[in-house]
Formats: structure tokens, C-alpha cells, sequence
């Protein structure tokens, strides 16, 4: 054999166990969510809040936490769009002052890296100086922290890719600014805008460690702000942490419904970005 | 007669670069002048002063004045977008827009309110594809995205969305650049039809089509016009020594 041949096999053989563990990864843990949790799951548990002894087998549901999740993720993605939007816009803005515009992406990058629960316990810190307590506001306060980074850097990409010659071929055919930004610009960017939104946001609904202290947990559903509120992932967590095998199967049930949310959020994400993206350049 | 355009000691700068060099030229109406000069001379950077297209970069200066049909386009309170809707560009990389191709052609007549009722979209969107010569090989994808397009049919593509807002000036930057020589020369028999309507400026680095196009010859060099005239007199009576060593391929 030739030594290019060898060279070739072994790629494709490196190709293929990577590609066989990630799938096989995924696969595993959907069977062992779906196997574990999808006896325990029914109905109730989807539309109920959890009712006195819940924790100890009865009935009731995890409906605090599904709604718990969908507010904290969806306040939280808001919140953070509300910042991220400017500050990719404004990296490119500026990106002639370069090493400026470096910095903030080098800053975003390590944010990006740090374990949630360093979120958490900063959050914790903050709510303390502040006298708040547990609550929803503070969950998205800080979830929203959490997601910055990753929606700010997927903006920032979209934007800096965009090329300048597609402006100017909109420029050149007489569009005012206005128009270009509209029927150009924002068409070429809306599906990886749309992407960086929706990543962000199954980031934010998986995640345990953030919302631990700063959301609390509670067997209701918030009517406001300053309230705690439950979510999926301590669900998963406080169930799976009983004594009793009905309850963890419980466990194994929240995680399913959030995992299927997320499989929903980024399949979605997906479908929505090749339908945008049909006429985007590439 | 009056000449469509006027530049007057027109001088350019990116950053440090000085691109254009007192420039001093007259451009003749309903005529196809003819750009020519090595890379890098200042060519598209011309161009590119004639439909203000050199304020979309923050770093170039310019100084000096350019008059269409006798009147400044860098004149206060003049509308930009009318200017560039007069002076069509075909830049020198063709880019479709992110829609289709129907789309692409037919984008410039929807903003500039063209057309007034839908049917005549459909109408004008297939003869300026086909002045292009592009209808034959999209009539039957007219809905598909435009990026699935080759490049020299890109091409033709950027030259029927060109064409479609009715310009009164075409900036053509090497449009045939992308091209194989029947459709160049296809571009170039539609040109020449097309020099009754609007006056047409030509950058152009093959000899032979500025030859067998060109009413009027610019030639540049290093940022400065070094000589402008008849074909006859440029072509074949040079008299300055960078032009015939241009001529004759020495760069
Ligand atoms: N955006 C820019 N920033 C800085 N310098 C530029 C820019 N565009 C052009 N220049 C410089 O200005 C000069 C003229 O460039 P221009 O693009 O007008 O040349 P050209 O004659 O069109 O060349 P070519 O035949 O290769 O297209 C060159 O020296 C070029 O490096
Ligand atoms: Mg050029």
C-alpha cells in the first residue's frame, strides 16, 4: 500500500469513530431518558403542579417546573438579546479600533468558558448585596448572564461575515440605507440571528447549577417576578436525589420532557434557518 | 454637444494612498468610453467617484468636482440614492442579492416604485434578462435562489438588475470578465446597441473588446489620466511612451 492510502485510512477511520461517538452519545442517552422516563411519564405530570407528598410518590406533577423553565429560559433570552443585539453591532462598528473590539471578544470568550455554577454563586453574591431573594427576576438575571457570551458571539460571527459587497450591490441598484438594511442585511443575517437566539436558549433551559440559588424552587407557579420559581433541571435533580425508585423515575421523566424541549428548540432552530436561509449567500 | 460628464481635478486618497490624481476628464453622451490601464492604476476607483460610491469606505478622501448633465453630485442636499440610480454600477465581482433571481431583477424596479401593477414586473423582469442573455438558461428557475448561479452567469444576472432601474450612465467594471468569449461577445453586441440610450463607461483590460467598442479611449497609469482620446489616435497613434508600452503588453 501506498502511504497516501495509509494516510487516507486512517482519516477515515478517525472520521468514522468520531462520528460513531457522537451519535451513538446521543443515542444512549435518549434510550436511557425514554426507557426510564417514559413509564413514569403520563398526563398528570405534564399538567399538574405537585400535590402534598408528591415527593414521597403521590400524585401531582411537574407542571412548576416545565412553566418554571419556559419562563426563566424565555426571560432570560430576552433579557439577553435586549444587550447582545448592540454589543455585536457595535463590534463591528468599531472593529477599526481592532484590538479594542479583540478584547471584547476575548472577554466574551473566557465569560463563555466559566462553569455556570461560578454564575450561580456570583449571582448568589449579587441578590445578597441587594437584598433580594430567590426569585425569578434573580434567575434570569443571571441565566441571561449566562447566555450573553454565546448569543453575543454567535451575532458577532453572523455580522462579521456578512460581506460588504452585498451592501454596495443594494447601494448600487439606489437603496437607501434603510433598504438595504431591511431587505439585504437582515435577510442574509435572520437565520444564524435566529440560531445564536435558540442556541442560547436550550443553553439556558438546561441549565442546573445557575438557578440553584438564585431562582430557588418552589411547588407553584410564580405570579410574579420576585417569586421563586422551580425548574426542570433542579427537578431532575431534587427527584433523582430521593430515596424512592417511583420518584427517580420521576427524574428520568423531567429530564425527558427537557430534553424533548430541547430537541424541539434546536430542531426548530434548524428548520427555521434553512427556511430563511434558502436565499441566503453563502 | 455637452458632454455627459465632467470630472474636475479630481484627487482621491485611501488612508495614504493617493489612488486618483488630478483627474480631468469629459465623458461623451450616448457613447461607450473605454477605460484601460494596468491593475491597480485607479480604475474602479474612478468608477466608483462617479456614483458616490467612495463614501461607503470612512477612510478615502476626495477633493475636486464631477458634474452630470452639468450639475455636482457631491452637491449638498443631492440625493445619493438618485445619483446612484442614474449612474448604475456592474461591479467588478459580481453579487447576487439574497433572493431569487426573479428577485434580484426584479428588487431595484420594486424600490425605485417602477412598477405600478405586478404584471408588468413579470414583463420587464424577462426582457431585461434577456438583454442580459440570461433568460434562455434561468426561464425555468426564475424562483431559485440566485447564489445557485455560476459566475459569468452572475454576471449577466448583475447586468440585467443594472439595466432594470433604467440608468441614465452604465459603470460597467469588467463585466465580461467572468465570461467565455461568445457570451463577452454577446455583452458586448448588447452594449453597443444600448450606447443609443445611455452613455456607457467601460473598464476593460482586453484589448481587443476595447477596440471594437470604444467611441472614446482613457487610458491611466499609477492614479493619473495619462491620455484620452479618439480610438483612432490612441490605438494607433499613441503619443505618450507608457501608453504604447501598455499597448504593446509591457506591463
Ligand atoms: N478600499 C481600499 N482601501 C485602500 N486602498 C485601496 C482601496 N481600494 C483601492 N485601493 C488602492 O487604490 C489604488 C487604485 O485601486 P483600484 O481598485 O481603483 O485599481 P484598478 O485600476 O481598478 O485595478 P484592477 O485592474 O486590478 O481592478 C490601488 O493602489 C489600490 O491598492
Ligand atoms: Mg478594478
Amino acid at each position: 500500500m501506498k502511504k497516501s492510502q495509509i494516510e487516507e485510512g486512517i482519516v477515515k477511520g478517525f472520521m468514522l469513530l468520531s462520528f460513531s461517538l457522537v451519535v451513538c452519545s446521543l443515542g444512549f442517552i435518549l434510550v436511557t431518558v425514554i426507557v426510564k422516563g417514559l413509564p413514569a411519564l403520563n398526563l398528570d405530570m405534564l399538567i399538574q403542579t405537585p400535590k402534598g407528598g408528591y415527593y414521597l410518590g403521590k400524585e401531582g406533577g411537574i407542571l412548576n417546573a416545565i412553566v418554571g423553565s419556559l419562563y426563566l429560559a424565555g426571560g432570560a433570552t430576552l433579557l439577553a438579546l435586549v444587550f447582545s443585539l448592540p454589543i455585536a453591532l457595535f463590534l463591528k462598528t468599531y472593529s477599526r479600533r481592532k484590538w479594542w473590539a479583540d478584547y471584547v471578544r476575548l472577554s466574551l470568550d473566557i465569560l463563555w468558558g466559566i462553569p455556570s455554577i461560578v454564575y450561580g454563586a456570583f449571582g448568589f453574591t449579587l441578590m445578597l448585596a441587594l437584598g433580594l431573594r430567590a426569585s425569578l427576576l434573580g434567575g434570569i438575571i443571571v441565566l441571561a448572564l449566562l447566555e450573553l457570551p454565546i448569543m453575543t458571539r454567535g451575532m458577532d460571527e453572523v455580522i462579521r461575515r456578512m460581506p460588504i459587497d452585498m451592501e454596495e450591490a443594494a447601494y448600487a441598484l439606489g437603496a437607501t440605507r434603510f433598504e438595504t438594511a431591511m431587505h439585504v442585511v437582515l435577510r442574509q443575517m435572520l437565520p444564524g440571528i435566529v440560531t445564536a437566539i435558540l442556541l442560547a436558549f436550550g443553553r439556558g433551559i438546561g441549565d442546573a447549577a445557575s438557578v440553584l440559588f438564585t431562582a430557588g424552587y418552589t411547588d407553584r407557579i410564580p405570579n410574579s417576578l420576585l417569586r421563586p420559581v422551580a425548574s426542570l433541571p433542579l427537578a431532575v435533580f431534587f427527584q433523582l436525589g430521593t430515596p424512592f425508585p417511583e420518584v427517580q423515575n420521576r427524574a428520568y421523566a423531567a429530564a425527558l420532557v427537557l430534553t424533548v424541549i430541547i430537541l424541539v428548540v434546536s430542531l426548530g432552530s434548524r428548520w427555521l434557518s434553512a427556511r430563511m436561509g434558502r436565499y441566503t449567500i453563502k | 454637444m455637452e458632454p455627459h460628464i465632467q470630472v474636475r481635478d479630481l484627487n482621491v486618497y485611501y488612508e495614504k494612498i493617493h489612488a486618483l490624481k488630478d483627474i480631468d476628464l469629459e465623458i461623451p453622451r450616448h457613447q461607450i468610453t473605454v477605460i484601460m490601464g494596468p491593475s491597480g492604476c485607479g480604475k474602479t476607483t474612478l468608477l466608483k467617484s462617479l456614483n458616490r460610491f467612495l463614501e461607503l469606505n470612512e477612510s478615502t478622501r476626495m477633493s475636486g468636482n464631477i458634474l452630470i448633465d452639468g450639475e455636482d453630485i457631491y452637491a449638498l442636499g443631492v440625493d445619493v440614492t438618485e445619483v446612484r440610480k442614474k449612474a448604475g454600477l456592474l461591479a467588478q465581482h459580481p453579487f447576487p442579492l439574497p433572493m431569487s433571481i426573479y428577485d434580484n431583477v426584479a428588487y431595484g424596479l420594486r424600490i425605485h416604485g417602477m412598477c405600478p401593477n405586478g404584471r408588468s414586473v413579470d414583463a420587464k423582469v424577462q426582457h431585461y434578462l434577456l438583454e442580459a442573455g440570461l433568460w434562455e438558461e434561468v426561464k425555468d428557475r426564475l424562483h431559485f435562489p440566485a447564489t445557485g448561479l455560476s459566475v459569468g452567469q452572475q454576471q449577466r444576472l448583475c447586468l440585467a438588475r443594472g439595466l432594470a432601474i433604467e440608468p441614465e450612465i452604465l459603470l460597467g467594471d469588467e463585466p465580461t470578465s467572468a465570461l467565455d468569449p461568445i457570451s463577452a461577445q454577446h455583452i458586448e453586441n448588447r452594449l453597443m446597441d444600448l450606447k443609443n440610450e445611455y452613455t456607457i463607461i467601460l473598464v476593460t483590460h482586453i484589448l481587443r473588446q476595447a477596440k471594437r467598442l470604444a467611441d472614446y479611449v482613457v487610458f491611466m497609469y499609477l492614479g493619473k489620466v495619462i491620455e484620452s482620446g479618439l480610438p483612432g489616435e490612441i490605438f494607433d497613434n499613441p503619443q505618450e511612451e507608457r501608453t504604447l508600452a501598455y499597448l504593446e503588453g509591457q506591463f
